[in-house]
Parts: structure tokens; C-alpha cells; sequence
């Protein structure tokens, strides 16, 4: 890499845009909880009108989707190369495609009731990447400078997307087949029954949760595998169990474990789940604590 | 719903009265069933925990000394259940030869299930069909019905079986050939992994421009070679560094001083007496050379330096290679001077590519590029230690016994020297001259035969794993009733498009009545 201007100007735009898109998130997050609340209501009248909602609710995101996808593309052309090359601009992306995979799966009727779930959680990743994440542009390290920053991360990127949403209709799933729930007579018990009761019914949300899981862990996979033949080149060794490398083997182990699961008897349904909820677990930690707080050589957050 | 549960599943509790075989078999059976496998993959995963917990002596040796000397007695029994050693203890190692051994003792049966089952002709129509998740019945007066529906499996690229009485038709044998693929490359992967240890070599050598590497044995720093690795094998190519270029970013302010590139420019010669080529090697960029590649791991700068004693007779002359202490660039290098008079002396000295003095009077670095350069030496005479035949590292010199007469509580300066000039040396050792600036680049060498093994075995894995867990393996079962035929499917894993194929199937033996 030679001589490289770098457009702070563009930057602070970016934010702006990231910023509109956070507000813009929080009111469509606020227009799908009205419209869940509309639709698990006892007022026929009432969740008749939830549909419109929905429609609100869906323009408001795709808005906010687009918002968002301007700033991660001022941010690229601000440091002139992709950007995801560190945490702040990791989180900005990533999360633009869980929302970008989610709207694109729109068509699968029983996905839409998670919407409440991805826009929520697309608001918390661009909290954080914006408060505790934010980094100036910089130009990369020769360690990044290579095609398989491109590849490499961002399969990991469309993976955790994937687990994501998986992980989501789990949580759906467990929430449905919970004991407690449809014993309790507390009206928060009750309630909450009665969203659950808009969502598909559970073997569909294992179903789908296991589609989106399989997808993932292809992606992992390569993930994985890309991330091996990268450090070959730059580090001169396929393997050498840096922390994020161990974590990456650890969050590919528990996956293979939850798709064996998924075949022994006796372990499929909410067992399996569990695990993959584990697995998504990793995965978080893996982005969060093991990034922030673990020696290793992949240091990219970018903060000191 | 597994379809090979009869082939790997183990959890039948046979009564304990088995003899030494039966004992031998019946663990056998845990061994290679599923739930063993699952187990065991957890298993793997939890262990591999506390190797990104703890500093790891493989990837982080600095890492365990100073955690020794941090927390002496817990290192101490840290290091009793080997979590220095976490990938090549005893615990991790014994769960994942498990694996292997549970990995091998499913695949090989399972195979030859498969084989069997590819050839030969689907299972018989099971009895009772309406326990399957898909199942439908419908009323039919066609008397051929059977054959009908064969036809339309046999259309959709099923197998097909027909009998009197009932039709048995299975689809997706490819899902579980995908998935024998996948488990079977993977043993491949680890056996290549394994003998990839065992033969290949990794080496280091750090070169001042204008040092020529020769690939021998003495021509490395450091050598470290698998156990079947026979140092006969390295090839005798030479790689000469003509020059190294570091580029850091002066343009944008946020930015500045920080690496935009390194690039090492060499001429490889690939035998003793062919020609060289030129080539460039950068970070992600080795170079391949006959039965090496060739990394850049690492740079810093050279100052060459002319040591002379009273009488003006050279006691030391070359280039120093002094290794980066930070992002700066402030560099530390030793140098050892033997053969001085009337006395030995060592130096240890500081480099500042663009020196700035601190208020305390310490010098530091501002920028990493050489804009401003500046050595400082502390001096010690005494005897060095070098002719007692034990190797000494060449970046520390060890002041013990020695006496410093610059620098530090001397009560003399230390020496500080600018580029070409020279400097007089205390006690009536001489002078120091600064005579020029190179710089060096850290160079890995590294071959593993078996890396293009892992690589294929890597590809035909990730073949088997989109194949078994894209396509669907279904089965499909007819039998006539008393006022038509029912239909019922099966499918490995959920499938929840398999009753509206049983419901295209029955559409279809209309549309072919007409
Ligand atoms: C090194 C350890 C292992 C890993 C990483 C692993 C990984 C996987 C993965 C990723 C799958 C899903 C993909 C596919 O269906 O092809 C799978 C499926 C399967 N594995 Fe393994 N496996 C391992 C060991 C074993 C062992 C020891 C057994 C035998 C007990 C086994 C039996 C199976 C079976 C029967 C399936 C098919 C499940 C299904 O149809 O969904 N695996 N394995």
C-alpha cells in the first residue's frame, strides 16, 4: 500500500448516518412491539389493525437499513479500502447484514415475527460500536493488507449473521416450550403467552432455527479455513492456537456438536437448541471479551 | 428419525454377563456411537478454554516467564496440570485421540453400510405406515396403482422397490456419501496435520542489506526441524537482500507514523551457480523458493559502526543490528568488542531514528522513519565472557562483573553520536565512528511438505459437508388399503416439505390417469 488520503471529513458523515440509523431502529423497533402487541391483543378489532403496523414497521426498517448501509459506505471510502478492519467498523458492518439477511428472508412468513429480536439487537451492536468501539480512520497494518481481509472476515461476517437469527428463533422456540409460561397465572406470564402465541408453533421454529445454523456453520467453516490459509501467509503457520483462533475451533466444536445433536436420540429438540444457544454464546464472547481483553495476535480493535 | 441408527448407535444396555469379548465389544459400541461423538466434541471444545486463558509456551513464552515470576506458586501448579501446554497436554491430547479412535470406528462401518446400500435395493415397506411424520391415504380404484406410483417416483429419481403389495423408494444416497466424505477428509486432515510435524523444518535468520542467506544449516539463526526432517533435504539456494523499504504515513494526521509498508527487495539464486531473479518480499507476500518460503517477519535498523583503539587499529567494524524496543522505532543493540585494548569492552546502545530529548534529558523516538538519528552507548569494560566456550546471546550483554565507566551512574555521559561522526571512548579505549545506516529485515523459512495434503483433504471436507447438509435423503413408502393406497415418508433430520411431496405424488397419479 502506497501513499493514502484519508477523508476524517467523510467520516464524521458516516457517523451522522450510522446515528439517523440508530434512531431509526429504535422507532421501528418501537413500531413492532406495538404491532406484536396488537396482534397477540383479545380486541379482534384491534389486531386486525396490526397489519398496518407491520407495514410501518417494515418501511421504518428498510429506511434504516439504507441510512445505514450510506454510512458503512462513507466509512469504506473515507479510509479507502473495506471497511472492516477493525471493532467499531466490524460492528457497523455486521450488523448491516443481519438486517440486510433478515429483510432479505422477509418472504418467510415466520421469520417476521423476530423482527422485534434483529432490530433490537441491530440497535444494541450500533450503540456500542458508536460509544464504546469508535476509532478515527486509519490506514491498515501490512498484516491486513491482503485479499483475505476481504474473504475472510467477511464470511465470518454473513456467519454470525446467520447464527444470529438462528439464535433468535431459538430463543422463540425455548419461550414457546416453556413449562412455567403456560402454567403461571401472572399476568406478565400471561402476557407474554400471548405474544408467543402470534409465533409459529415450535417445530417450525426448530426447523427454521436449524436451516439458518446449517448455513452458519458452512460459513464458519470457511471462516475457519480462511482464516488458516491467511495465517499461513502472513504468519508463516496454518495453526498456532492464538486466542482467536482457539475461540474460532471452540465455536466450530460446539456447532458440529449441535448438529450431531440434532441426529442422536435423545438430544434433539430443546437440548439441541440449548447448544447452539451456547454456540452463539461463544460467538458473542469471542467478538466481545476475547477482542477487548485477551493477548493474541489478532489485536485489530483498534483500542488501546 | 436417524437413518442409521442400527449402523452407530450404541446405547442398547446389554446384561453384564459377557465374557472378555463381550465386554470388549460392548465398549466398542460406546466408543463409536453418537452420543460418544457428541460428548467428546463438547469435550474438546470446554478444554480448549483454558489455552486462551493462560499464556501459552508454544505462542506466548514471554507471556509464561513472566507469569512465573508474577505468581510463583500458582505457575507453579498451573503448570502441574500442563495449562502452559494446554494444545500438547495429556488431558487434550487423550480426548481428541478419542475422537480419532471414535471417528475411525464410525466411518468404517458406516462405509461399508453404505456401499452395501448403494448397491443393493431399498429396505423392505415397513408394516405400520402411519406412525410416520408424513403420512396420507387416499382412495384410489385403479388396479395398477403400485406400478403407477413407481413410475412417478422413478421420474422424480428415486430408487424404487415394488413389490405385491407395497413400494419402497429411497432418494439423497449422495447426502450420506457427502457426509463419509466429509468425516473420512477429516481423518485425512489430521493424519496430514500430524506427518506435516513430523517433516517439515522452520528456520530464522535476520539480514542486513547486502547479507547474502545461504540455505544451509549454519546459514540459520535458529533452526528447528521435525523429528523426521533430515537436513540433507534443504535445498542450497541463496537470497541476497538488496535493499529494505519501510514506508510510514506522514500525510494524515490521525495517522501518523504508522506502517504502510515493508517491502524487502532480494535476488534469489535457486542453485549455486544459475543466475539470480529479483523479487519482492512483503508481509503476506513470501516468497517461494525451491522447498522453502520465504516470510518477513520483522525489520528495524543497522547503524554500522567502527570501533578503534588509541593507535587507531580497528577492533570492530560492520553493521549492528539493533531490534525495535517500540512503534517508534527507539532500538536497542549490543555490541561486543573482544579483541580491544588494553581492555575488553561492551557496549550497549540506543538508536533514535528521529530523536527528541525528554525533559529529563533521555532521549526518545518521534517518528519511526530515520528524519533525525541519534545514537546513545553505555560503556562497560571487563571481561566479556566469550572465550569460556559457552554461546552467549548476541542481543545481551550480560553487565555482571563488568564495569561501566559511561553512562548511567558512571559519573561520565553516556556517548551520543550522530550520523558520520565520531566520538571519543572513555578510559583510553579509542573512538567510535558512525559510518552509515541500514537496515535489516527477520526472515522465516519454512517448508511443510504436506501442506498442499491438508489443503486437499480441507477441499473434498468441504465438498462432503455441502452436499450431506444440502441435499435431503428421503424415503418414500406406498401400500394398497382395502379402498386405495396410502403414502408415508421419511426424512434424515426435519423435512417439512416431504408431505407436500406425498401430496404431489397422489396429484400426480391423477393428472396421469386422464
Ligand atoms: C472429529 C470429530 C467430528 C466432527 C468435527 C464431526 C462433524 C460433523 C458435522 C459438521 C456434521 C454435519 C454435517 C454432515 O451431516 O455431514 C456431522 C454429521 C454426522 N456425524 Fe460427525 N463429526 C465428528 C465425529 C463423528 C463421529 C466420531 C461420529 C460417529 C459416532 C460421527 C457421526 C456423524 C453422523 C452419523 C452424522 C450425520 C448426522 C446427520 O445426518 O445430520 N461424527 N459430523
Amino acid at each position: 500500500m502506497k501513499d493514502v488520503l484519508l477523508d476524517p471529513v467523510l467520516d464524521v458523515y458516516s457517523v451522522y448516518a450510522i446515528y439517523g440509523a440508530m434512531a431509526l431502529y429504535t422507532l421501528a423497533f418501537l413500531t413492532f412491539v406495538w404491532q406484536l402487541s396488537r396482534l397477540s391483543s383479545a380486541n379482534k378489532t384491534l389486531r386486525k389493525t396490526a397489519g398496518q403496523l407491520e407495514v410501518a414497521a417494515l418501511s421504518i426498517t428498510v429506511l434504516a437499513f439504507l441510512l445505514h448501509g450510506a454510512g458503512v459506505v462513507m466509512r469504506g471510502i473515507a479510509a479507502s479500502r473495506v471497511p472492516w478492519a477493525n471493532m467499531y467498523e466490524f460492528s457497523i458492518s455486521g450488523s448491516l447484514v443481519i438486517v440486510g439477511i433478515f429483510l432479505s428472508a422477509w418472504f418467510v412468513k415466520e421469520i417476521r415475527v423476530i423482527a422485534v429480536l434483529v432490530t433490537g439487537f441491530a440497535l444494541l451492536i450500533l450503540g456500542s460500536a458508536t460509544t464504546l468501539f469508535y476509532v478515527q480512520v486509519k490506514t491498515l497494518m501490512p498484516a491486513l493488507q491482503s485479499y483475505w481481509l476481504v474473504i475472510h472476515v467477511t464470511v465470518a461476517v454473513l456467519a454470525t449473521a446467520f447464527f444470529n437469527i438462528a439464535a433468535a428463533l431459538s430463543v422463540a422456540y425455548l419461550l414457546r416450550s416453556w413449562g412455567w409460561l403456560n402454567q403461571s397465572n401472572l399476568s406478565i406470564a400471561k402476557l407474554t403467552k400471548r405474544v408467543l402465541s402470534v409465533f409459529p408453533e415450535s417445530k417450525k421454529l426448530e426447523h427454521l432455527s436449524y436451516r439458518f445454523n446449517v448455513i452458519g456453520f458452512m460459513l464458519w467453516s470457511f471462516t475457519l479455513v480462511a482464516g488458516a490459509i491467511w495465517a499461513e501467509r502472513a504468519w508463516h503457520r496454518f495453526w498456532g492456537w492464538d486466542t482467536k483462533e482457539v475461540w474460532t475451533f471452540i465455536i466450530w466444536t460446539i456447532y458440529a456438536g449441535y448438529l450431531h445433536a440434532t441426529a442422536t436420540r435423545g438430544w434433539t429438540g430443546a437440548r439441541a437448541i440449548w447448544l447452539s444457544l451456547i454456540g452463539f454464546a461463544a460467538v458473542i464472547f469471542n467478538f466481545t471479551i476475547v477482542n477487548l481483553f485477551f493477548k493474541g495476535l489478532h489485536v485489530y480493535s483498534g483500542l488501546k | 428419525m436417524s437413518l442409521q441408527s442400527n449402523v452407530s448407535q450404541g446405547d442398547e444396555i446389554r446384561s453384564p454377563k459377557l465374557g472378555l469379548t463381550g465386554w470388549a465389544r460392548w465398549i466398542w459400541s460406546q466408543v463409536t456411537s453418537m452420543r460418544t461423538a457428541l460428548m467428546l466434541l463438547l469435550l474438546l471444545a470446554v478444554a480448549a478454554i483454558p489455552g486462551s486463558v493462560f499464556p501459552q509456551r508454544s505462542s506466548d513464552p514471554n507471556g509464561v516467564t513472566s507469569y512465573f515470576q508474577n505468581n510463583p506458586e500458582l505457575a507453579k501448579n498451573l503448570d502441574g496440570f500442563q495449562l502452559f501446554d494446554v494444545y500438547t497436554s495429556v488431558w487434550f491430547s487423550s480426548i481428541y485421540v478419542l475422537l480419532f479412535i471414535s471417528l475411525v470406528g464410525c466411518v468404517v462401518p458406516r462405509a461399508a453400510h453404505h456401499w452395501h446400500a448403494m448397491r443393493g435395493e431399498p429396505i423392505e415397506t415397513p408394516r405400520n405406515l402411519s406412525r410416520f411424520p408424513a403420512h396420507l391415504t387416499k382412495a384410489s380404484k385403479r388396479a395398477n396403482v403400485l406400478d403407477a406410483i413407481a413410475q412417478i417416483l422413478r421420474a422424480r429419481r428415486f430408487r424404487v422397490r415394488v413389490t405385491k403389495t407395497s413400494v419402497s423408494a429411497e432418494k439423497g444416497y449422495v447426502r450420506e456419501t457427502g457426509n463419509l466424505l466429509f468425516h473420512i477428509s477429516l481423518l485425512g486432515v489430521l493424519v496430514s496435520i500430524a506427518l506435516g510435524g513430523a517433516t517439515s523444518f522452520s528456520g530464522q535468520r535476520v539480514l542486513v542489506e547486502g547479507e547474502t542467506f545461504v540455505n544451509n544449516l549454519v546459514g540459520y539463526d535458529s533452526f528447528s526441524p521435525g523429528a523426521w526432517f533430515d537436513s540433507k533435504q534443504l535445498v542450497p539456494f541463496s537470497v541476497k537482500l538488496n535493499q529494505f523499504k519501510a514506508t510510514f504515513d506522514l500525510r494524515n494526521k490521525t495517522n501518523v507514523g504508522t506502517p504502510l509498508d515493508f517491502e524487502a527487495f532480494v535476488s534469489l539464486r535457486e542453485a549455486p551457480n544459475t543466475k539470480s531473479t529479483d523479487s519482492l518480499i512483503r508481509v503476506n507476500y513470501p516468497l517461494e523458493a525451491p522447498g522453502a518460503n520465504i516470510f518477513l517477519t520483522g525489520n528495524g535498523y543497522a547503524p554500522v559502526l567502527t570501533f578503534r583503539d588509541s593507535d587507531g587499529n580497528i577492533s570492530f567494524s560492520g553493521p549492528v543490528v539493533y531490534l525495535p524496543q517500540d512503534a517508534n522505532y527507539t532500538s536497542l543493540g549490543v555490541i561486543k568488542v573482544p579483541d580491544a585494548h588494553p581492555e575488553q569492552f561492551g557496549v550497549i546502545s540506543f538508536f533514535y531514528p528521529t530523536a527528541a530529548e525528554l525533559k529529563t534529558g533521555a532521549f526518545t523516538s518521534g517518528y519511526p522513519a530515520p528524519v533525525d538519528p541519534l545514537l546513545s552507548m553505555n560503556v562497560y569494560v571487563g571481561n566479556l565472557g566469550l572465550d569460556n566456550g559457552i554461546p552467549s546471546n548476541v542481543f545481551e550483554l550480560s553487565v555482571h562483573g563488568l564495569k561501566q565507566v559511561a553512562g548511567g551512574k558512571s559519573g561520565t555521559k553516556p556517548i551520543t553520536l550522530e550520523l558520520g561522526n565520531s566520538a571519543e571512548l572513555p578510559n583510553g579505549l579509542g573512538t567510535v565512528t558512525w559510518d552509515g545506516l541500514k537496515r535489516f529485515a527477520s526472515l522465516d523459512i519454512d517448508y511443510n511438505p504436506m501442506q498442499i495434503w491438508i489443503l486437499m483433504f480441507t477441499v473434498f471436507a468441504f465438498f462432503g459437508l455441502f452436499i450431506s447438509l444440502l441435499t435431503p435423503r428421503r424415503r418414500i413408502f406406498a401400500r394398497k388399503t382395502a379402498t386405495g393406497f396410502e403414502l408415508a415418508g421419511m426424512s434424515k433430520n426435519d423435512d417439512p416439505k416431504l408431505l407436500g411431496l406425498l401430496e404431489e405424488i397422489a396429484g400426480d397419479l391423477k393428472v396421469r390417469k386422464k
